[in-house]
């Protein structure tokens, strides 16, 4: 049977990428990220997760706004790696769980009635690739042949042009998502990652504002009262934390998703991006 | 309904709309060979995407805060900045109305970037 082992909440800053593939994790400014995921990877080591869901945003690397969806499933056997305008990083691609995604979509259609977009071709990009980075080792020259340790399926949502989907859209699709996995009648461990944010602004006089407070706030509420946090409009969210914060509706799918006991928590704002970091583990 | 917020770009269907030519030219820099078009003609590359003549100007000028207000979306302006030697902060900085050297000033740890 499918179950839910773990859910990991993690901003998804694309300046990460060029770190990672420079060999830059261990300078004095990069440090503190890559150090609170040391940890992390212990403990995903040790639940072993055979798939990630890794609910993220597309930053127009591979959906355009001619036909953009709101919900987006992965539904392949691999996944490319993007280009997003920057030339493609040197990453092995990803290796899907067909299986798995079309029980997910059947799962979500027919019995939740989240009407999601299905791709059977993804190239993905930073939004999906900086969580997988920091979370799970890829390997370096010959290593990297193996690729990554688990298969990955990429939920894509419209966090970018309004009308994006409710807070409390998210959260349910998370409930769903979690119904979905548990209704697979083959063994699998999946974790959940909800990615982007948390707080930053990248346009206007506003660019480069950061909210700490706000920050806190939200990885309080994500633990402690994740159905009153998902009532939370976009407007506060972006009011608060920036235009671009609103990537944050996605950290409450894998809430909705993953229950139990908050493991990790850590927060780093060097730049432009308050870079936030929480785990749950089923009990 | 959404209200407005100071200093800050909503980026919603009206916008959208209004900045679909610019998107649509920033999208193709996704592709190597359109990068190599544009480095080497961008006026060829602005006219075959049908820009407006207030679009190509904005173009011109590398005005990225004036993009962002004819309806460039911020994920599709940062193709346009990096294949016009402008990273995400030296646009951020002009979108401020300050120099790169200040708005790094203002960062907590500038080393991370």
């Amino acid at each position: 049977m499918g179950k839910i082992v773990g859910g990991i909440g993690l901003s998804h800053v694309p300046s990460v990428g060029p770190v990672v593939d420079r060999n830059r994790t261990q300078e004095p400014a990069w440090k503190p990220l890559f150090d609170a995921y040391v940890p992390v990877r212990e403990w995903l080591a040790q639940l072993k997760p055979d798939v990630a869901i890794v609910v993220y945003n597309d930053h127009a690397a591979d959906f355009g706004f001619d036909k953009y969806p709101t919900f987006a499933l992965g539904v392949a056997e691999r996944y490319a790696i993007g280009d997003e305008g920057f030339g493609t990083r040197p990453l092995p691609e990803v290796k899907g769980d067909l299986d798995l995604s079309i029980h997910l979509s059947e799962a979500l259609i027919y019995e939740h009635e989240f009407d999601l977009t299905l791709c059977q071709e993804i190239a993905v990009e930073h939004g999906f690739l900086v969580p997988m980075n920091l979370c799970f080792p890829h390997g370096q020259g010959q290593e990297a042949m193996r690729g990554w340790p688990v298969r990955a399926i990429p939920l894509q949502v419209n966090v970018i042009q309004h009308p994006l989907p409710t807070a409390r859209r998210c959260f349910r699709l998370g409930y769903a998502l979690r119904a979905a996995v548990e209704s697979y009648p083959v063994d699998a461990r999946v974790v959940v990652m909800g990615t982007g944010g948390m707080s930053h602004q990248l346009q206007g006089r506003r660019f480069g504002h950061v909210n700490e407070a706000f920050d806190q706030w939200f990885l309080d509420r994500l633990e402690s009262d994740p159905a009153a946090l998902a009532g939370i409009t976009h407007q506060k969210i972006m009011e608060e934390a920036g235009a671009e914060a609103v990537e944050l509706i996605m950290w409450l799918t894998m809430r909705g998703a993953a229950r139990g006991k908050r493991v990790h928590r850590h927060y780093y704002a060097p730049m432009t991006t308050g870079m936030g970091l929480v785990t749950f583990e089923a009990s | 309904m959404l209200r407005p917020i100071p200093d800050t770009s909503i980026f919603d269907l009206r916008l959208s709309h209004r900045g679909r030519r610019l998107n649509k030219l920033c999208a193709a820099l996704c592709s190597s060979q359109e990068r190599e078009a544009f480095k080497r003609d961008e006026e060829a590359v602005m006219s075959r995407f049908a820009l407006t003549d207030t679009e190509k100007e904005l173009i011109r000028k590398r005005d990225f805060k004036g993009l962002i207000e004819a309806g460039t979306n911020i994920y599709y302006l940062l193709k346009i900045g990096s294949v016009t030697g402008n990273g995400l902060y030296r646009m951020g900085a002009q979108m401020r109305g300050e120099s790169y050297e200040e708005f790094l000033s203002t960062r907590k740890i500038s080393g991370a970037v």
